[in-house]
C-alpha cells in the first residue's frame, strides 16, 4: 500500500460515502471533507517529496511502487511522482477543494453533482500519479467522460451542444493517443526484449528515430487537443462557457494541464528526437494559439467566453515554452501551468458566483458591480492583474520565464516567434482591463443589481483559497521552479538537448 | 470409450440432457406447473454452466472429428454465462398472454442451438462444423418467428431463414472446393495436405469466409441484420446479437488461427478490409437510428468489426482477446438490452425518444443503460474499455496502427450515438416520462450479473489472466 494511492482512493471513499448521504446537506459537507483532506494529503506529499529529495535521492522519480495489473502484457500500476507531478497534484487539490465550496448551492441532483465532479478529480489525481503509459491513459480517460454530464446535465446555454462537442474532440484526441501509446509500447524494448510501458523504463531504450517521427504527431495532438492546441482548442470556449463553475474551474484549471503534462511527459519526453523534428511546426501553432486566443478574449461578450479564450491563450504558452526545449523556457511552462490552473480557477469561481446574482454574464448588461460586491470585484481584478502578468504575481514570473528562454534561441525562425507570443501580453492587458472597466467600474447599469449581496462564507473561502496561492507563488515562485522541480528537469532536459 | 465419449462430451451431453429434459416435462406437466420447467431449467443451466469451469483437459473423439481442449471450454463457458443471462431475462417475455402457452418451446429451441454451437466449436472437420452451424442456425428462425401473430416477428423469421439459406449454401460451396483442393475434410489433414495457397483455395476461402460473414453480419453482408432485430422479440434480438454472434466469432478465430494459418496472406487483407467497412457501416447506420433495437442492431454490427481487430495475427494473444472482448461484450450488451426488455414489456415502448427523461423516474435502469453503452464504447473503468484496449493492442501487435487509428476514431463515432441515449435518458427534459418499472425478480438479477460484471471483468485483471493461461496452454 502505498501513500500515492490515496490520492485515488480518499476520492473513491468520498464518492461512496456521497451515495449514503440524505440532503445536500451531507453530501456538500462529505464533499468538503473528502477533498479537505485531499489538500492536506497534497502537503503532506509536497513535504514529504522535499524531504527525500533533501536526503540526496536524486533518482527521476520518487515513490515508485510497483503494482501488478495485467502481468501477461506487462500492463502494471506504477506508481511515482517527480516534482512536477507532485505540484500539479498540489495545483489539483487546490482547484478541487475551491471548486466544492464554489458549489455550495448546487441543489438540483447534488449527489449526480459532486459525485461526477470527485469522480473526475480522481481521474486527474490518478493520471498524475502514475508512471506506466497505460495505467495514466485508463486515467486520462476516466476524467474525460464525466464531463458530459457534468455539462449536458448542469450546465446552461447550449449545454448539449458543448458537451458532446467537447467529449468528442477529446475522445478523438484518445483516438490518436492510443495508436501513439501502443506504438510506444511496441518498440519499447530491442528486438525480442520485455515489451513495457513503464515511463521509466521505456526512457532507457532509444525508440529509433523513424518510429519516433512517426509517433510523435499522434501523441502530441492527442495530448494537444486536452491543451487547447490551435486549430483544435474550439471545445474549450464553448465547453468552458456552458459548464458549471466548479466544472469550468477543474477543467480550465487542471484538465487542460493535464493535456500539457502528457505532452511534456510522453510526447517530449519519450519521442525528444521528433520533438526536435517536428517542433517548429507545433511551434508556429502554438504561437498563433496565443495571439488567436488573447485576440478572441477580445472580441467577446459574455464572461465565460472572455476568460475561456483567454485559457486558450495561456495554455498554448505552457505548449510554446515546452517547445523551446530549454531550461528556463521549460521551467517557466511549468510554473504557468501551476499558476494559470489556480488563476484560471478564480476567474470561473467569481464569474459564477456574480452570474449566481445578476443573472447575465454579458458584461454590457452589468456596470459598478465593485460598489455592490466589493470582496468578488476586488478579487476579480487582483485575479486579472495577475493574469495581466504584473510582478508580484505568479503569472509575470512564468510569462518572464518563457520568454526569456525562448528568447536565447538565436535564430530568426525563434525570434519571431517570440516577439508575436510576446505581443500577447500587451492584448491581454487590453482585455483584462476592458472588461474590469466595464462590468466593475462605472456607475451601475442595472437597478436590481443594487441590492446584489457579497460573497457569502463559503464563497470567501473558495475565493481566498486561490487568492491565497496565487500571491504565494506570486512571492516566492522560486520554490516551484528550483525546490519543487529543478531537480525534476534534468531529464527531460538531457533527452530533449542532447540532440544539439 | 464410452467412458471417453462421456468424458470428453459432457458438455454436449450435459446441454442436450436438459433440452430433452425439458421436452418431456413439457409434454407431462400440467397447465399451472409449466413455470416450475422455467425454473427447472434455469437451476439446472446454472449448474451447467459452473460445472464447466472445472478444469478439464478435454480429448478428440471420431478419429479427430470432435475434439476438445481448454480453449474450447473457455469458449463455451463464455456463451453459457451468455445463455444464462438471457434465460434469466427471458422470464417476464415468457409469461405475457400468447406466449406464455409455448414457452417451454423457446427454452428448447434455444438450448438446441447453443448445442450446435457447442459442435462448431468443438469441430474438428469441416462436416461436423457445418452440422453444428446448421443446428445453430435454422431453429434461429423459429426463435425470431415466435411472436408469430406479430407481422414483423413472421417477417424476421423468413428473413433469417432466407438469408442463413444463403449464407449456408456460400458456406457449404466453399468446403466443398476445399475438399477438391485438399481431399480431406479433417482439420488437421487438411493443414498438411496443403501448404500453397492456390487459386482454388483462395476460391474456397472467398465462399467460406462470405458464409461466415454473413453469420456475423460484417458489411457487406449485414442487410438482413437490422430488420430481422427489430422484428424479433427482445430477448431473441438480445440471442442473436451476443450468443450467436459470439459464436461465430469463436468459430472464424479458430478456422483462421489452426486451419488457414499458411494462408495468412490471403486472408489478411480480406479481415482487414471487412473490420473497416463493418465498423465505418455500422456506425454510420446507427447514428439515424430511433428504435432500440434497431439501433442496437447497427451498434453490434460496428461491435464485430472490432472482433475482426483481434484476428489479424495468429498468435494465442489475439484468441485470447477475442474470448475476452466477446464475454465483456456478452455482459455489456445484454445489459443494454436487459434495460430495453425492462421497459418493453412493461410499458411497450422501444423508441429511443420514449426514453426522455427516464433518469428522473427509473434511475437505476437509466445508470445501468449508461454503464452498459459506456462499456460499449469503451470508457473506463468500465470492462468494455479495456477489451477495447485490448483488441487495438492485438491489430498494432500485428503492425496495423492504420487500423487502429480508424478503429479508434470509429469507436469516437460510436460515442456519439451512445451517448445520443445517455443524453435522452439524463438530460433532454419531459414533462410525461416512463413510470416507474418495476421488474420481476429474474430480470433484476439478470441485471444485476451484468453490472457486477462490466465492473469487476475489466478491473479485475484475474478475469484476462486467467483467459490468456488457458489459451496459452492450447
Amino acid at each position: 500500500m502505498s501513500f500515492l494511492m490515496l490520492f485515488v482512493l480518499v476520492p473513491l471513499l468520498t464518492v461512496i460515502a456521497i451515495l449514503f448521504s440524505k440532503n445536500i446537506r451531507q453530501t456538500r459537507w462529505i464533499a468538503a471533507l473528502g477533498m479537505s483532506l485531499q489538500l492536506i494529503l497534497s502537503a503532506v506529499l509536497v513535504v514529504m517529496y522535499l524531504q527525500i529529495r533533501a536526503a540526496g535521492i536524486a533518482d527521476d522519480f520518487v515513490m515508485v511502487k510497483n503494482l501488478s495489473w495485467f502481468p501477461s502484457l506487462n500492463f502494471n500500476l506504477t506508481l511515482g511522482v517527480d516534482g512536477i507531478s507532485v505540484s500539479l497534484i498540489a495545483l489539483t487539490s487546490i482547484v478541487i477543494f475551491a471548486g466544492v465550496f464554489a458549489s455550495w448551492q448546487m441543489e438540483s441532483l447534488h449527489r449526480e453533482f459532486f459525485i461526477s465532479l470527485i469522480v473526475l478529480a480522481s481521474g486527474v489525481f490518478g493520471f498524475f500519479i502514475t508512471i506506466d503509459l497505460f495505467a495514466m491513459f485508463v486515467f486520462y480517460e476516466l476524467a474525460v467522460i464525466p464531463m458530459y454530464l457534468l455539462i449536458g446535465i448542469w450546465g446552461t446555454g447550449p449545454k448539449e451542444y458543448s458537451a458532446m462537442k467537447l467529449t468528442l474532440m477529446l475522445m478523438a484526441g484518445s483516438a490518436l493517443i492510443i495508436v501513439g501509446l501502443l506504438g510506444i509500447y511496441f518498440h519499447s524494448a530491442p528486438e525480442g526484449g520485455q515489451l513495457t510501458m513503464n515511463l521509466l523504463e521505456i526512457s532507457r531504450y532509444k525508440i529509433p528515430e523513424n518510429v519516433q517521427n512517426f509517433l510523435f504527431p499522434f501523441l502530441f495532438v492527442g495530448f494537444g487537443i486536452l491543451g487547447a492546441l490551435f486549430p483544435l482548442h474550439t471545445w474549450s470556449p464553448d465547453g468552458h462557457a456552458s459548464a458549471p463553475t466548479a466544472v469550468s474551474m477543474l477543467h480550465a484549471g487542471v484538465l487542460m494541464k493535464l493535456g500539457s503534462y502528457g505532452v511534456f511527459r510522453i510526447a517530449l519526453f519519450l519521442l525528444p528526437q521528433a520533438a526536435h523534428n517536428q517542433g517548429a511546426l507545433f511551434l508556429i501553432l502554438a504561437t498563433i494559439g496565443i495571439v488567436y486566443g488573447a485576440l478572441g478574449a477580445i472580441m467577446q461578450k459574455d464572461l465565460k467566453y472572455i476568460n475561456a479564450y483567454s485559457s486558450v491563450s495561456h495554455c498554448a504558452l505552457i505548449l510554446f515554452g515546452l517547445l523551446m526545449f530549454n531550461r528556463s523556457a521549460i521551467d517557466g511552462a511549468i510554473l504557468q501551468m501551476i499558476s494559470h490552473g489556480i488563476m484560471t480557477a478564480l476567474f470561473f469561481a467569481l464569474i459564477g458566483m456574480i452570474y449566481g446574482r445578476t443573472h447575465t454574464r454579458m458584461i454590457h448588461e452589468m456596470g459598478g458591480l465593485l460598489k455592490v460586491m466589493p470582496l468578488l470585484g476586488a478579487a476579480y481584478i487582483i485575479g486579472g492583474l495577475a493574469s495581466l502578468g504584473l510582478p508580484g504575481f505568479s503569472g509575470f514570473v512564468a510569462e518572464m520565464l518563457v520568454f526569456f528562454g525562448a528568447f536565447s534561441h538565436a535564430d530568426t525562425f525563434h525570434r519571431i516567434a517570440t516577439v508575436l507570443a510576446a505581443s500577447s501580453i500587451v492584448i491581454t492587458a487590453v482585455y483584462i482591463l476592458r472588461v474590469v472597466g466595464i462590468f466593475l467600474m462605472g456607475p451601475i447599469k442595472d437597478e436590481h443589481h443594487r441590492h446584489l449581496t457579497d460573497a457569502t462564507w463559503w464563497e470567501k473561502l473558495s475565493v481566498g483559497t486561490l487568492l491565497l496561492f496565487i500571491t504565494l507563488i506570486g512571492m516566492f515562485p522560486s520554490f516551484v521552479t528550483e525546490t519543487l522541480i529543478g531537480n525534476s528537469l534534468a531529464p527531460a532536459l538531457e533527452r530533449l538537448m542532447s540532440n544539439f | 470409450m464410452t467412458y471417453s465419449l462421456l468424458s470428453i462430451m459432457r458438455q454436449e451431453l450435459g446441454l442436450i440432457v436438459i433440452t430433452l429434459l425439458v421436452l418431456f416435462l413439457d409434454l407431462f406437466v400440467r397447465e399451472t406447473n409449466k413455470q416450475k420447467v422455467y425454473i427447472i431449467t434455469l437451476i439446472l443451466f446454472g449448474i451447467h454452466t459452473l460445472a464447466g469451469f472445472f478444469p478439464f483437459e478435454g480429448g478428440t473423439l471420431f478419429g479427430g472429428m470432435f475434439h476438445t481442449t481448454p480453449m474450447h471450454i473457455l469458449m463455451k463457458n463464455v456463451l453459457n454465462i451468455g445463455v444464462f443471462l438471457v434465460l434469466l431475462m427471458s422470464a417476464s417475455w415468457l409469461i405475457m398472454p400468447r406466449i406464455s402457452d409455448k414457452r417451454n418451446e423457446f427454452l428448447m429451441i434455444l438450448l438446441t442451438t447453443l448445442s450446435g454451437m457447442y459442435f462448431m466449436i468443438s469441430a474438428g472437420d469441416f462436416l461436423m462444423f457445418y452440422i453444428g452451424l446448421e443446428i445453430a442456425s435454422i431453429p434461429m428462425a423459429v426463435l425470431a418467428a415466435f411472436e408469430k401473430f406479430k407481422s414483423r416477428s413472421e417477417e424476421a423469421g423468413i428473413k433469417f431463414l432466407l438469408n442463413s439459406a444463403l449464407s449456408t449454401g456460400f458456406l457449404l460451396f466453399g468446403l466443398s472446393l476445399f475438399y477438391a483442393a485438399g481431399g480431406t475434410l479433417y482439420f488437421d489433414d487438411f493443414s498438411h495436405s496443403i501448404s500453397q495457397p492456390s487459386p482454388l483455395v483462395a476460391l474456397a476461402l472467398t465462399f467460406l469466409l462470405s458464409g461466415l460473414a454473413f453469420k456475423l453480419s460484417l458489411v457487406p453482408f449485414h442487410f438482413w441484420t437490422a430488420d430481422v432485430y427489430e422484428g424479433s422479440p427482445m430477448v431473441v434480438t438480445s440471442y442473436f446479437s451476443v450468443i450467436s454472434k459470439g459464436s461465430v466469432a469463436f468459430v472464424l478465430g479458430i478456422l483462421l488461427f489452426k486451419v488457414f494459418p499458411a494462408f495468412i496472406g490471403l486472408w489478411q487483407f480480406v479481415i482487414y478490409a471487412l473490420a473497416i467497412a463493418t465498423m465505418l457501416i455500422g456506425n454510420l447506420f446507427a447514428l439515424r437510428q430511433k428504435n432500440i433495437k434497431r439501433f442496437l442492431a447497427f451498434s453490434s454490427i460496428a461491435q464485430a468489426g472490432f472482433i475482426l481487430l483481434g484476428l489479424l495475427q495468429t498468435d494465442t494473444f489475439g484468441i485470447t482477446v477475442i474470448i475476452y472482448f466477446v464475454l465483456i461484450y456478452i455482459l455489456s450488451n445484454l445489459a443494454a438490452f436487459g434495460v430495453a426488455q425492462a421497459i418493453s414489456v412493461a410499458t411497450g415502448k422501444e423508441n429511443i425518444e420514449d426514453y426522455n427523461g427516464l433518469y428522473k423516474t427509473n434511475p437505476s435502469l437509466s445508470l445501468i443503460m449508461m454503464l452498459a453503452l459506456f462499456s460499449l464504447s469503451g470508457i473506463p473503468p468500465v470492462a468494455g474499455f479495456f477489451s477495447k484496449f485490448f483488441l487495438f493492442t492485438a491489430a498494432a501487435k500485428a503492425g496495423y496502427y492504420r487500423l487502429v487509428f480508424i478503429a479508434v476514431v470509429n469507436t469516437t463515432i460510436a460515442l456519439y450515438y451512445y451517448l445520443l441515449v445517455v443524453k435522452a435518458m439524463f438530460i433532454n427534459p419531459n414533462p410525461n416520462p416512463l413510470p416507474p418499472i418495476r421488474s420481476d425478480n429474474y430480470l433484476r438479477s439478470a441485471l444485476f450479473i451484468t453490472v457486477v460484471g462490466i465492473f469487476l471483468a475489466g478491473i479485475l485483471s484475474p478475469v484476462f489472466e486467467y483467459m490468456q493461461a488457458i489459451v496459452d496452454k492450447f
